[in-house]
């Protein structure tokens, strides 16, 4: 019985760290799904955002602004990553490798060559909450924390369905119709991993601010956490609508931290937690290619098939549609 | 107006592979002109459609559209005059994106890409309109995505998404030559009304020589990187597909025969 009263003690706590992570699990969803570019400098630009929104507050800038400046790092290294690939034409994992190694060095710089930034007696954005005792034993932290990332999400979605996100959508979908469509498709790279580093560097600024302390090594295996997210909460909660992508990915980083907590909680040493992580991530991507999971999935798909074939029948008894039998046959390849 | 300039290019230049594509081809369409282009295999008449639609640079010469030189203009920005559709159904849309999403996309041709919604109430009631033109029932379907419908469904939104910003040059590139003939007929029927509609300049490749007689006011031969015949008006009216392949033995045997004596 203590272990389950201790899981459920950890679980508020789990949670918020979820949360935090769901915003990198975004940042890589924009990369890994929407631009189907599978970006490594995640590793380097958590770390970044850490380093540069805990040098910042321990200098005295609002938490606030450390935030912010913390995306702005991130974009920049972000986009520097989209030039070597776009304009440099350096295969894309490779460019993100370089750019992941070069990052460590300058992470080193911004934390004036230390390898730990303590944030100890200095205000954080979460220095309200945790005064009032609402973070890590109570689940009102985590419910703040979780209609900000709500907040976050609903920006995401609503910005892919401008013009500008369509853009970013169908390069990643079908870069050389996007070409023929007047769309610049290295700007739109450069952009989508902008925006994507971005976000995993507020969320290392505010998992250091959460913590306590910026460390050199915290954004290691970030790529590993983030895909781990995506993966596992779109196979869970779908990815059919890019709402539901989204809302799946943040899920998905709760879950992961859950599966953690009870992991540890079973008495998994810390120092393996990195391969757990791994094999969470072979497990997901490898699961849904399992028979029995197939089968679930091509049942799915087939009810999805007869009601699209209901609505086409629908639409093609009206006399102005073409002829019906070659409409039949077509909804049967669909 | 398009305007093609003494455009060569050759693939490999100085290497045991080099092929001539294109040699000093001259060609002008006037506004409203539908050229469709035959050949053989390696006629350089894909080359010809890259070099206008911007993905390949030429060697030498030059591509006006409305007289404006747009030869070192990259495929993206020439998209703004140049519409295009591909032999591959898969390759004019997005399969993820619904269909008016990829509408939308095709509606950026001539308008900003800006944080507006992608889809406005506006645009959806011109996309019903547009799509119901196509008389595919897929007015009906605007939030379906594109990668569930068929090739021919696909190839006839391709076509719509290529035109109905009204490109100043539309380019054809065997888009029926994939879809299966009932299809391929549809399409072919579809090309020929929305291009007289719309009184576009347009340029299509085909391997059909029927549909390369059926439609368009002109017609090209290419052989080697070289246009070879030109027909126009009421003698292009008047011939048949056994005039069509006269002609190319004639001309492709007296090619062979002067390349023997050189």
């Amino acid at each position: 019985m203590t272990f389950l009263t201790d899981l459920a003690s950890q679980l508020p706590g789990a949670t918020e760290l979820g949360l935090i992570y769901a915003i990198s699990a975004l940042g890589v969803y924009l990369t890994f799904r929407v631009l189907d570019f599978p970006d490594l400098t995640v590793d380097g630009s958590f770390t970044m955002g850490a380093a540069t929104g805990a040098m910042l507050i321990s200098h005295g800038t609002p938490a606030w602004l450390s935030l912010v400046v913390a995306f702005a790092a991130g974009a920049v290294a972000g986009s520097l990553t989209g030039l070597l690939h776009t304009k440099g034409k350096i295969n894309g994992l490779l460019a993100s490798i370089i750019m992941m190694i070069a990052l460590y060095s300058i992470n080193l710089h911004i934390m004036g060559n230390k390898a730990n930034v303590p944030l100890l007696g200095v205000d954080t954005v979460f220095t309200p909450l945790e005064t009032a005792g609402f973070m890590r034993n109570s689940w009102t932290g985590s419910l703040i924390l979780g209609l900000w990332i709500l907040a976050l999400c609903i920006v995401l979605v609503l910005f892919l369905h401008t013009r500008s996100g369509l853009s970013l959508r169908a390069t990643g979908d079908n870069e050389q119709m996007s070409g023929s469509f007047r769309i610049g498709t290295d700007s739109q790279k450069i952009l989508g991993l902008a925006i994507s580093n971005g976000l995993v560097a507020l969320s290392g600024a505010l998992m250091a601010q959460y913590n306590g302390s910026a460390d050199v090594t915290s954004g290691i295996g970030l790529i590993v956490i983030g895909l781990a997210s995506v993966i596992v909460g779109q196979a869970i909660f779908g990815q059919r609508r890019v709402w539901q992508a989204i809302i799946a990915a943040a899920l998905g980083a709760v879950l992961y931290r859950w599966v953690l907590q009870l992991a540890m909680g079973v008495g998994l040493p810390p120092q393996d937690l990195k391969l757990a992580s791994a094999v969470l991530v072979v497990l997901a991507l490898l699961l849904p290619r399992l028979s029995f999971v197939r089968n679930i999935r091509a049942n799915r798909a087939r009810r999805r098939q007869e009601d699209a074939l209901a609505e086409l029948v629908d639409t093609q008894t009206e006399p102005a549609s073409a002829g019906t039998p070659a409409g039949a046959k077509e909804a049967d390849r669909a | 107006m398009l305007e093609i300039k003494n455009l060569s290019k050759t693939f490999f230049p100085g290497t045991v592979n080099e092929r001539k594509a294109l040699t000093g081809i001259k060609l002008t369409l006037n506004d409203g002109d539908f050229v469709t282009v035959i050949g053989s295999n390696g006629a350089g008449k894909s080359t010809l459609l890259n070099m206008i639609g911007g993905r390949l640079r030429p060697d030498v010469g030059r591509v006006l559209i409305d007289g404006r030189d747009v030869t070192r203009i990259p495929e993206h920005r020439r998209a703004r005059w140049v519409g295009r559709v591909f032999q591959d159904p898969m390759a004019g849309t997005a399969p993820h994106l619904s269909i008016e999403e990829n509408l939308s996309v095709a509606m950026g041709r001539t308008r900003a890409r800006n944080l507006l919604p992608g889809v406005s109430h506006k645009d959806r009631q011109f996309f019903v309109q547009q799509l119901g033109s196509l008389e595919l029932g897929l007015e009906n379907r605007l939030k379906a995505e594109v990668g569930l419908l068929s090739g021919g469904q696909r190839q006839a939104l391709s076509l719509l998404m290529a035109t109905m910003t009204q490109p100043h040059i539309l380019l054809l590139d065997e888009h029926t030559a994939a879809l299966d003939p009932s299809r391929a007929a549809l399409v072919s029927q579809l090309t020929g009304s929305i291009v007289q509609r719309d009184k576009l300049t347009t340029l299509m490749v085909t391997h059909n020589m029927e549909q390369a007689l059926q439609l368009g006011n002109r017609l090209i031969m290419m052989h080697e990187g070289r246009i070879i015949l030109e027909v126009d008006g009421d003698t292009k009216a008047g011939m048949t597909v056994k005039d069509l392949l006269g002609e190319f033995d004639k001309i492709k045997g007296g090619a062979s025969d002067r390349t023997l004596l050189q």
